[in-house]
């Protein structure tokens, strides 16, 4: 007995690089499952409650960048543990005070259930509302990318929107990125994995420091 | 329910879908003509299908005799 509570107390938490944890909830948009969303790239992220300041400002700020993630082929998903009605009249008082229009779906996640599968509540900042975390789901349902902030903390989209643009040039060109990266800098060639390749790869062309050490212009 | 409200009234998203479904339509092809998000559409669908209102077969929807009744309906049509 005490074995099974400690199980269901146990928040899970998701893994780089494997299937994102599958749901099915409802929303300010009817009722959505993850497996919706496939084919697209989806930013599922979470805030601690509606109707407060820090949200709010998070939420004008995705919705005016909507149109950016739109052309990358991205959509957006909200969560907070809030009914749909509080949802509802939420972003119609963000749309009335702001006059902006939230066009993503939020989930209502009252008991938990979302929350809990992607370990959004910390219990250390509150045990009733979700930090604000964000996950980047690529187009085959794999979870790409995770950011956890606090509740005193609005998340900064445009480094949103530059992460997203990362992942795709590195599914595009099969490179990584480098600290600070943004489009038209130049990108990292993977490091060689074998003795031979290391050899090869100062004779490759690129701006190599050292054998381990290569950048690239798209 | 965002296609059919709690009066049993056809939204306007429902009747778009519908009408994008009368001759068969995968759902990225609904989803092109209707100009809504392919999440959206997927939803949709499946919430249209368990009112009776579509049917599937290898992944083409179609309408079945109750959707193309609740279509006329909604467009005014006896």
């Amino acid at each position: 007995m005490e074995t099974t509570l400690q199980e269901k107390a146990a928040p899970a938490f998701p893994r780089l690089g494997q299937p994102a944890p599958a749901f099915e909830a409802q929303t300010t948009q009817g009722t959505l499952r993850l497996e919706d969303f496939k084919g697209s790239w989806l930013i599922l992220f979470s805030h601690p409650a509606d109707f407060t300041p820090v949200c709010t400002t998070e939420f004008v700020a995705f919705a005016q960048l909507a149109p950016e993630f739109k052309k990358r082929g991205v959509e957006l998903c909200g969560l907070s543990i809030d009914s749909t009605y509080s949802h509802i009249a939420w972003i119609r008082n963000i749309e009335e005070k702001f006059g902006v229009k939230i066009p993503f779906p939020v989930i209502a996640d009252l008991n938990k259930e979302v929350a809990t599968l992607y370990g959004m509540i910390m219990p250390g900042e509150s045990k009733t509302e979700t930090s604000r975390c964000v996950f980047v789901i690529d187009p085959n349902g794999v979870l790409r990318a995770m950011i956890y902030y606090p509740l005193t903390t609005g998340r900064n989209m445009q480094e949103i929107l530059r992460l997203i643009d990362a992942l795709q040039t590195t599914d595009k060109y099969g490179v990584a990125t480098p600290a600070n990266w943004k489009p038209g800098d130049k990108v990292i060639v993977p490091p060689p994995a074998t003795y031979e390749a290391a050899q090869e790869r100062m004779k490759a062309g690129f701006e190599t420091k050292d054998w381990y050490f290569s950048l690239k212009a798209l | 329910m965002p296609c059919i409200e709690s009066s049993g009234q056809m939204t306007e998203m429902a009747v778009q879908i519908l009408a994008a479904m009368t001759e068969g339509a995968g759902l990225d092809q609904v989803a092109e003509k209707t100009n809504l998000p392919l999440y959206r559409v997927r939803s949709a669908a499946r919430e249209l299908a368990e009112a009776g209102l579509v049917e599937s077969s290898n992944e083409i929807f179609v309408l079945t005799a109750d959707g193309r009744a609740a279509l006329a309906k909604a467009r005014g049509h006896a």
